[in-house]
């Protein structure tokens, strides 16, 4: 695909929301569902329901989206050129994996202004796992000229069940391929919207007011007391729905009708757990339990969504 | 004589499997086809990131054929039985068995049944699949619309094509038919993923070759791994340079491309403040590059070296930018750990309670870290407790070690509460393997002495059997506590090593162990210190502990001196002198001092090349032989008195008396010597009872009619049995 004139501001060597818009029609193009964030604070792009969720049973599915990602842990009050505790990811699953999946990421480099004769792109091994997804599968980490650019994944498991059929996961790190199609050392010098002068707005007028203030509030004034009840409740709600949403005795369908709000808690857990990590105060041996309890919740979701329609329930 | 060519074709298969799996894949499909009969002339796999080749040279066209003979039922049986018999040789009548006739049973039928061989090319049509199927990968996946199905193809990542062709130099090879999970053998491959992915047609193995480097693949890993390293050297000798060399990476960077294009790049010189080793890690672990050192002062240079995957159109300008801006934010991230690590941690106030009980001096960046180490209770193992107990436990075995190895007391446990200290850095967090090293270099800033500040770094020593043993005497002291108190804790917790199952690698603590004693002449009484650093855990009984742990340490030292080549059987006269735990007990003859073990294995060595120890042994083996026998007749230790002197002296032969006094003087003689730890001069007190020995067999007939005559011979053996038994058990010794 011919690149658009270097002064396009939606070029995307030129904007990051260029970027994004170019990723958004490039796949687009190919049969995706292009869908917007998940309304929920989330560690990664895996953990919308149009992942996590939609990998789980026979059904085809494909779908992109843009996910904003939080870790708290990350988190730099600004000082660090490329560590951010909320950044963007750009998700894209695809069930079954396509024979041709490596050839299509390719090519989406090529739409956004990646040369390929001119640079490197090599797959580094790279073995995925999420323990409190309970999920895994093998793939690479893409490296373009030795920078890690995008996450490439075959799910083999997910809460907990084996993928039938493997779905293929491409993440790719927004703000790290802006910086390198753009050519730029700190994110925070990023070109947002494409445009110069008085007009230009940089990644750092739109997040370096949010970097600072989260960083403030993940290490120092986050409520642990209260992180700590939200996280019970969640986890206590998550299991409540499980239980109520579960097709009573004799019923006529043995669906299950609550397995997307029970999935909403779950991803609550999840991120409480991040944030109470941040603050350091959860020992090394706590740890281990809160990811286990929060892998529980995910695996049971799994199950619930399973028993629905989306998930191949009859 | 025909060859085949097998390729499997997939996506980027992780470069640490590559060699494995090439080999695997030899193993498997040449091992299949010598079951079948098939024997080939030579086999070579191959590797790349995107697939695996096999060649076989000099297979035959088809298998050997068979001829059978099966023997049927008599002539004249029953129905039932011809049928049967012709059912199972496939023969349509009887007209085509033979009649064999036997002049006892008569005559019977014959089914003479000739298998021709199975064609190669049928062969290998069924062994590649199965092969593929149960292929050998560490992990391996589903994937595709396929692995919807259970029992689905797995592979290390996709499989995309497979190329089979079987057939004689002189003629066009053919496809070797058959289908794996929809994926159809054939005659075709794909080039360089950039620069030639197109199809390419393959007849066999020797325009394979050619056909690949023309599309830019290089099959041979050993011929990528040449190129990167002449390459890479060539640029840092152009550069007045050196290359760092390093194995490891060669190996698995030459998994990473299949046309390698070595190039250079640089970055900031403010960098190289950056420890050398914290350098390298960084570009080696997160960029897989080289690095270059000035030949002349042995630094590194602010150049690193990539192995592309790509012959780039601007001649990899922006390939040594790209990789040049990440090594520079990598720096940036090691040079931030390196100054943090240096300045003092927030909240010390906190830490106070953990200094004071470890000692520790907060007004130091590395006592600090030890203190937060300790703060954190970080576990070491669950049922061994935290890192910093560990350390108080380490310290104050050290301190006790430190006079017997010759170091100073005070320095021993200042590095023994300091060798830990760089486990929370965050250089170590970042680069595990840095440990110890790191915490040299900031102790050494802080001002520790040197010799704290190496031990800190040289207590992990030795690794593995070939790294080098420490010789400071602070190292010493230190690394054997470090040691010991693993191995202590585990044999507590009794968590031993069994069959092949070692996750605390404690046979490797085991050999370290034994590596310093030895190697430093440590003259240490095991049994006792191990007792007393035993009663330093709860829960078990540190006697029996020791004792056991004394016993697997005895067992590596075995093998170790095994390994060395010391005689299996002298190895174990000398170590089973007195296995017997009574005999083990501290103060006795039978010490586990491993030095002295060694010393006595090593005399005995060389007094078995005498004539004289050669004679003794042989002396010793008829006493023992006939000792064994009577003992049988009298009961064990019926001998087991001293001789009656008197009745030597009244009624002895002159042999009798003879042998007496050589015992009498040869023994205290020996003793004294092994009290002295002369073990030459003991074998030699013993080397004097020969010619008394040899006259004493000669003349005297030990079974005496006269049962008292009889009794007091067979007690005269036993003193000289148990007066070899002072350095030895002969009785082990074979040969």
């Amino acid at each position: 695909m011919p690149l658009a004139a270097s002064s396009d501001p939606m070029n995307p060597t030129r904007s990051f929301q260029g970027l994004l818009l170019t990723l958004q029609r490039f796949w687009a193009e190919r049969g995706c569902v292009i869908l917007q964030p998940y309304d929920m604070e989330v560690g990664a792009g895996t953990f919308h329901p149009a992942t996590t969720l939609r990998a789980l049973g026979p059904k085809p599915w494909k779908a992109a989206y843009v996910q904003p990602s939080r870790r708290p842990k990350d988190g730099r009050y600004g000082e660090n050129p490329n560590r951010l505790q909320h950044y963007y990811q750009f998700q894209v699953i695809l069930k079954p994996s396509p024979p041709d999946l490596q050839q299509l990421y390719l090519d989406s480099l090529k739409a956004i202004g990646v040369d390929l004769a001119l640079h490197d792109v090599r797959f580094v091994e790279d073995d995925w796992e999420s323990p409190t997804l309970g999920a895994w599968g093998l793939g690479w980490e893409c490296w373009c000229d030795g920078m890690e650019v995008s996450q490439f994944t075959y799910f083999q498991q997910v809460a907990g069940v084996e993928c039938a059929p493997v779905a293929g996961e491409l993440t790719y790190g927004l703000e790290r391929l802006a910086m390198y199609v753009q050519g730029v050392e700190n994110v925070y010098d990023l070109n947002f919207n494409g445009l110069e002068g008085e007009d230009r707005i940089s990644y750092g007028d739109v997040f370096l007011q949010a970097e600072q203030e989260f960083s403030r509030h993940n290490f120092e004034y986050a409520n642990t007391e209260t992180l700590f009840r939200h996280f019970s409740d969640a986890e206590a709600e998550c299991k409540a729905l499980l239980a109520a949403g579960e097709a009573e005795e004799g019923a006529n369908s043995a669906q299950h009708k609550l397995a997307l709000p029970a999935y909403d808690q779950c991803i609550k857990a999840s991120h409480v757990f991040n944030l109470l990590d941040a603050r350091g105060v959860i020992s090394v041996t706590e740890r281990q339990s809160y990811i286990l309890r929060v892998r529980e919740l995910a695996k049971a979701c799994g199950a619930a969504w399973l028993k629905t329609a989306g998930g191949g329930a009859n | 004589m025909p060859d085949l060519l097998l390729e499997l074709f997939s996506e980027e298969i992780p470069a640490r499997m590559q060699r494995k799996a090439a080999e695997d894949l030899k193993k498997l499909v040449t091992d299949a086809l010598v079951e079948r009969g098939l024997t080939y002339e030579g086999a070579k796999a191959f590797a790349t990131p995107r697939r695996l080749a096999l060649t076989i040279a000099g297979l035959p066209v088809r298998g050997r054929d068979v001829r059978e003979e099966r023997k049927g039922p008599r002539v004249g049986a029953p129905d039932a039985a011809v049928q049967g018999f012709l059912k199972a040789t496939g023969l349509a009548s009887l007209n085509q068995a033979t009649i064999v006739s036997d002049p006892k049973k008569g005559d019977s039928y014959v089914a003479v049944i000739e298998k021709p061989g199975q064609e190669t090319v049928a062969a290998i049509a069924e062994i590649v699949p199965a092969v593929i199927r149960s292929f050998p990968w560490p992990k391996s996946m589903r994937w595709g619309k396929a692995s919807a199905e259970s029992g689905s193809l797995r592979w290390v990542r996709p499989l995309h094509s497979i190329l089979c062709t079987f057939g004689a130099e002189t003629e066009d090879p053919e496809v070797v038919p058959f289908e794996v999970d929809g994926i159809k053998s054939g005659n075709v491959t794909y080039g360089h993923r950039f620069h030639a992915p197109g199809p390419i047609t393959v007849k066999r193995f020797d325009d394979y070759v050619p056909s690949l480097e023309r599309a830019k693949v290089v099959l041979d890993a050993d011929r990528r791994k040449e190129i990167i390293l002449a390459d890479a050297r060539n640029l840092a000798f152009a550069a007045g340079l050196e290359l760092v060399e390093d194995e490891g990476l060669l190996e698995e960077v030459a998994g990473l491309v299949e046309w390698p294009v070595v190039l250079m790049g640089d970055f900031e010189e403010r960098f190289l403040d950056i420890p050398g080793e914290a350098i390298r890690a960084t570009i080696r672990a997160n960029q897989k590059c080289f690095v270059l050192r000035d030949p002349a002062t042995g630094e590194l240079a602010n150049r690193f070296i990539p192995v592309s995957n790509l012959m780039a159109s601007d001649g990899g300008l922006a390939i040594t930018a790209g990789n040049g801006r990440v090594v520079r934010a990598r720096l940036s991230d090691a040079a931030y750990f390196w100054q943090t690590d240096r300045g003092p941690l927030p909240d010390l106030d906190t830490l106070k309670e953990s200094a004071e009980k470890l000692g520790l001096d907060l007004a130091k960046p590395l006592d600090q870290r030890m203190a937060k180490l300790d703060k954190l209770g970080v576990v070491f193992h669950a049922k061994l407790g935290t890192q910093g107990e560990r350390v108080q436990r380490i310290a104050a075995l050290a301190k006790e070690l430190a006079p017997i190895v010759g170091a100073d007391p005070a320095l021993a446990e200042r590095t023994a509460r300091l060798a830990k200290a760089d486990l929370p850095t965050e250089m170590v967090g970042e680069f595990p393997e840095l440990q110890g090293l790191m915490g040299r270099k900031y102790a050494e800033l802080q001002g520790e002495t040197a010799s704290v500040a190496a031990a800190i770094e040289e207590h992990y020593k030795p690794l593995g059997p070939s790294d080098r043993v420490p010789t400071d005497p602070v190292s010493v002291a230190v690394a054997l506590a470090d040691k010991l108190d693993t191995l202590v804790g585990f044999w507590a917790i009794d968590e031993k090593p069994t069959g092949s199952k070692d996750p605390y690698a404690l046979r490797r603590a085991a050999l370290g162990v034994i590596r310093l004693i030895l190697e430093n002449g440590v003259r240490l009484e095991l049994i006792p210190l191990l007792t007393k650093h035993g009663d330093r855990f709860s829960g078990h009984d540190s006697i029996n502990s020791a004792f056991e742990l004394v016993q697997f340490i005895a067992e590596r030292l075995k093998v170790q001196l095994r390994d060395q080549g010391a005689r299996f059987d002298l190895v174990d006269a000398v170590l089973e002198t007195g296995v017997r735990r009574e005999a083990m007990l501290p103060g006795m003859s039978n010490s586990r001092d491993l030095v002295l073990i060694v010393q006595r294995l090593n005399a005995l060595g060389r007094f078995l090349d005498t004539e004289d120890g050669r004679n003794l042994l042989a002396g010793y083996r008829r006493a023992a032989n006939i000792l064994k026998a009577e003992e049988k007749k009298d009961g064990e230790g019926a001998f087991a008195e001293a001789p009656k002197l008197e009745l030597i002296a009244d009624a002895g032969l002159i042999e009798e008396k003879g042998l007496a006094v050589a015992l009498a003087q040869a023994t205290p003689k020996a003793e004294a010597a092994i009290a002295a730890e002369d073990y030459e001069g003991a074998m030699a007190a013993l080397a004097e009872l020969r010619p008394a020995v040899d006259a004493f067999f000669d003349k005297v007939t030990v079974n005496d009619p006269d049962p008292a005559l009889r009794a007091n011979r067979l007690k005269l053996l036993n003193q000289l049995r148990e007066a070899t038994r002072a350095v030895a058990d002969f009785g082990r010794i074979a040969g």
